[in-house]
């Protein structure tokens, strides 16, 4: 007998045979199956009841309601809360997937001060005591050398208690430079103050409303107001008429019953096209006009000097001008002025993270549409909501270097000679910062729920100023590109990890006070930034101390919310039970106690007769029109978070391949524009704008004008995580600053680009 | 011609012949059947004993002979499965009888506020959503025709768990072959059990999202 190698083949193939008619490769195919769907290391939802929270997500200033689901001490679920005033139970992707920011790695752990050279990424852990020694030594220092208003602090907001805790400490230590940072906010509210009398927000009733004419709102596309947006949406029927203005073919283009494409930028001569054919074909309403508004027709001041009205000034604006402007049709423009003023209940709305300029006189072009349908105050028009003022504050007392700094001209220029309605010109900052001679006048900054860095048009030249500015210390819970470059990091909770209040959210008609509440309890070794404030305004003793004499931000908050608490703890939000005002009468604080289609007050102290008219002209767009051809625009879209806070990277993966791809991002340009610069789907090119230049690729896409080039906001952050840095590029890196003469604000809307076959 | 049959018959002489072949054949077939049926399930998987041997009659006798005294439905709707400590203690936070058991019991977690390590027999995998209100109380399904009599056992089955997987025995059966009824008495409980009962009772299998969320 010989045993060879064919014995030993055999004995496999027998082994082989044998083992198919065993379980072996059937069961263990199975095992391997389940066991592939469940890594060990995949993080599995605790098991245990579930509790649902009420809470209101303050990641941007929308106010949605939410209801969290959580299980132990874990979030698990967000979903809208059903009868919500403001949401009525729609959410955003950004809320929905919230927790993966609560629980990701771009959180901020604990106080840490910089140990390398700013920007590099090397931090030190340092106690909170130690922390908050350092701002108050720092502030300290400044104050003694009779410098407080060289302090100065960003935030994104100006309403709700952090915002007030910081400027009343500010005020306190003897600085006037609170900032709020720029959105299409500033001009909506600067028009009401102009045109009303009235300081507080514009609110459009479009629940009411059955002709919405929206002049580049991104209603649709992930504004600020998302949640107020779809629940207004969803009520909708047949009868309502959307009209959205705008250059691209959006979300809430897509979804409107009509869509213009009007030049970008043009927005403001439109609102003054229509109210040309509505004042020529006397289609505007008599009442209000004759009785309630000032400055329609041509005047005269205690002087003597005329000014021309408004009927006078949109004389210029013949359709077959503003056509040739805005490259409509002077048909297309006389027949949406009658249709618009025709309609029972029409509605002209900006603001709303307009793609438009931000520029005054837009607004206030834009507003005189809906003082000529004589909607202000109606059902389905517009309301004045005023400034928050549930928070019932103590009279503070300060002394005399406090006094003495508050005086001090604002950094911003914001209020100056030149600008004195603006309330906020964080835009400004950095020219100032870069023109000062000798030290920065800002010598202490603090940013708070801000990220100016990222958000700000044109931020190379925002860095380099913060460069300049010896200590930055940063409030933000997450690792951001404005943190990455602080001194000192004290960072915030996550909000579903504190109490916040949150005021009425913009656009919105009535008002609403929110709740955000700890849904979870934090397991990071951080604080509320209302929190540091107090205890940074307790380190200093005497008067500043005094001004705050709460014990902690939470007692701050009930003492302030007083006999409203109850009803925020329990229902999670607060509505203002009075019925709305519907008279005229009262209703305007102007000088004249009338609605003035060309405010007084914005003219004064200029005295020129030309000042009286709405300025366009100035507004067009640094740079060479013949070596930059084309127009850069940026656009917004529900599923890329384009403020402060980045997007989960769940929201990341629902974007189009066509949209982003790995971490190239792709414009779109029209076909047409492909052809001549010779591009074709999928090219990568080169994008030059007067303040940069960036590798893109392109997706051909109709629904573009010609000329232009469209790029997502929200993408390119550095900071964050490494799951969300390095996508694309940051659309307002290349886009300069563009200021408007009549308020000071940014109304840049664009660049004039070039774009190269790479 | 002749050249190359010389050389057939030369190499078959060097070549083991056929019978040894299929000896060596049936030498791997005989052993890899062996080791597939016998030693295959004991190295798949691993026995465990429960924590504590839970006597399931004396609880149901003492609770009011009803599973759900215990192993509720909380008010959302959702499922308690087996009940945490602070639910136990309601009873045990002293000895109620001289059994060991009961005494283990309360020295090792009752004392140390730990929370017993129950292996769950009918635990599925995260990736399955499975509801339990849909069946006992949209069915009108009795808790004993997936999980058996436990309630009148004295005493916990042996736990058998998946080395791979990590789940219970009980998910595929006792049984290699997936033949027959459980010993438990209750229902095998994978997918396609699953679905053949659904079919069986409601004339579909469902969609896969209806548990793979």
């Amino acid at each position: 007998m010989k045993i060879d190698r064919r014995c030993f083949l055999s004995l496999v193939v027998g082994g082989a045979v044998g083992t198919t008619l065993t379980p072996v490769p059937w069961k263990l195919t199975d095992d391997i199956a389940i066991w592939t769907q469940n890594w060990p290391w995949t993080p599995v939802p605790e098991d245990g009841p579930n509790k649902y929270v009420k809470s209101v997500c303050t990641q941007c200033p929308g106010g949605c309601g939410i209801v969290a689901r959580t299980i132990k001490n874990r979030a698990i679920k967000i979903e809208g809360q059903p009868d919500h005033p403001v949401n009525n139970g729609s959410l955003c992707p950004k809320a929905i997937s919230a927790t993966q920011h609560l629980y990701g790695p771009s959180r901020i752990q604990e106080p840490m001060k910089r140990a390398g050279e700013r920007g590099q990424g090397k931090w030190e852990k340092i106690s909170w005591d130690e922390a908050i020694a350092t701002v108050s030594e720092k502030l300290a220092e400044l104050r003694t050398k009779g410098k407080p208003h060289e302090v100065a602090c960003i935030s994104d907001t100006d309403k709700g208690s952090v915002a007030y805790l910081l400027d009343r400490f500010l005020r306190a230590y003897g600085s006037p430079n609170f900032i709020r940072t720029p959105t299409s906010l500033d001009a909506q509210e600067l028009s009401l103050y102009l045109s009303c009398g009235q300081q507080g927000s514009i609110g459009y009733d479009l629940k009411n409303a059955d002709f919405i004419l929206s002049f580049g709102c991104a209603l649709m596309d992930g504004c600020d107001a998302a949640g107020q947006i779809m629940s207004a949406y969803a009520g909708f029927d047949q009868k309502v008429q959307l009209v959205q203005i705008e250059p691209r073919l959006s979300d809430t283009a897509g979804r409107a019953s009509k869509w213009i494409a009007a030049k970008p930028g043009t927005e403001g001569i439109l609102a003054l096209g229509l109210g040309h054919v509505i004042v020529r074909e006397n289609l505007y309403n008599k009442d209000f006009v004759n009785n309630f508004s000032a400055g329609f027709e041509d005047w005269q001041d205690e002087s003597g000097t005329a000014h021309p009205g408004y009927r006078s000034m949109v004389k210029d604006y013949s359709p077959d001008k503003v056509a040739e402007l805005t490259g409509l049709s002077s048909q297309a423009i006389e027949s949406l002025a009658r249709s618009f003023v025709r309609a029972r209940r029409p509605i002209a709305v900006s603001g709303y993270n307009s793609t438009g300029s931000g520029s005054l006189d837009q607004a206030l072009a834009i507003f005189a549409l809906n003082a000529l349908a004589g909607n202000i105050r109606k059902p389905g028009g517009i309301t004045f909501v005023g400034e928050p003022d549930y928070l019932s504050w103590t009279e503070m007392k300060i002394d005399k270097t406090a006094s003495a700094g508050n005086q001090q001209p604002r950094v911003d220029n914001a209020g100056s000679g030149s600008y004195p309605h603006a309330r906020y010109l964080l835009n400004q900052l950095p020219r100032v910062i870069k023109d000062a001679k000798a030290d920065a006048p800002v010598q202490a900054l603090l940013v708070a729920g801000a990220n100016p860095l990222y958000t700000m048009t044109d931020n190379k030249a925002a860095a380099e100023a913060f460069d300049r500015i010896p200590f930055i210390v940063s409030f933000s819970a997450f690792m951001d590109e404005t943190a990455k470059h602080a001194d000192l990091l004290l960072p915030h909770p996550h909000f579903l990890e504190c109490y916040q209040d949150v005021p009425t959210p913009a656009g919105l008609p009535e008002t609403v006070i929110g709740l955000s509440r700890p849904v979870v309890k934090t397991s990071y070794d951080v604080r509320h930034t209302g929190d540091v404030v107090i205890q940074i305004a307790k380190s200093f003793g005497g008067f500043i101390e005094n001004a705050f004499p709460w014990k902690d931000y939470e007692d701050f908050l009930q003492k302030s919310l007083s006999e409203k608490w109850k009803t925020l703890e329990k229902k999670g939000y607060w509505t203002e039970a009075t019925p709305q005002d519907t008279t005229w009468s009262e209703a305007f604080r102007t000088p004249s106690g009338k609605f003035e289609f060309l405010p007084r007050a914005k003219f004064a102290g200029t005295g020129s007769a030309k000042g009286q008219a709405l300025v366009f002209d100035n507004l067009s767009l640094p740079g060479d029109a013949k070596e930059l051809p084309l127009i850069l625009i940026p656009y917004t879209s529900a599923r890329i978070a384009h403020g402060p806070v980045a997007n989960t990277p769940f929201m990341t993966k629902t974007v189009d391949a066509g949209v982003i791809r790995k971490n190239d991002v792709f414009v779109e340009i029209n076909p047409r524009t492909a052809e001549e610069y010779g591009l074709s789907q999928g090219d990568r090119a080169t994008l030059k704008t007067p303040a940069g230049q960036a590798r893109v690729r392109v997706n051909l896409f109709e629904g573009v004008m010609p000329g232009l080039v469209a790029m997502p906001a929200g993408l390119g952050r550095t900071g964050f995580s490494e799951y969300i840095a390095g996508k694309g590029v940051n659309v307002y890196s290349l886009i300069p600053g563009v200021e408007d003469p009549g308020s000071g604000l940014n109304t840049a809307w664009g660049a004039r680009a070039s774009l190269a076959k790479a | 011609m002749s050249t190359q049959t010389d050389n057939q018959t030369a190499s078959a002489g060097n070549r083991s012949s056929g019978w040894v072949i299929f000896v060596f054949f049936l030498i791997g077939f005989v052993a890899s059947i062996i080791s597939g049926w016998v030693a295959f399930p004991k190295l798949l998987y691993s026995t465990k004993q429960q924590p504590i041997d839970f006597n399931h009659r004396v609880h149901v006798e003492q609770m009011g002979g009803q599973c759900d005294s215990c192993h509720y439905f909380r008010k959302d709707g959702s499922f308690a499965g087996a009940p945490t400590l602070e639910e136990c203690i309601s009873c045990h936070s002293y000895p109620m009888s001289d059994d060991p058991n009961e005494m283990k019991f309360i020295e090792e977690y009752v004392n140390q506020e730990k929370e017993v390590p129950w292996l769950i027999y009918a635990q599925q995998p995260p990736c399955v959503f499975f509801s339990h209100a849909a069946h006992v109380k949209g069915a009108d399904m009795q808790c004993q025709t997936c999980h058996g009599d436990i309630g009148s056992s004295t005493s916990l089955r042996q736990y058998q768990e998946n080395r791979i997987t990590g789940y219970s025995r009980d998910i595929w059966g006792h049984s290699m072959l997936r033949l027959g009824e459980p010993d438990h008495g209750g229902r095998h409980q994978k997918m396609n059990d699953c679905a053949e009962c659904h079919l069986k009772q409601t004339g579909s299998k469902g969609n896969c999202f209806q548990c793979h969320k």
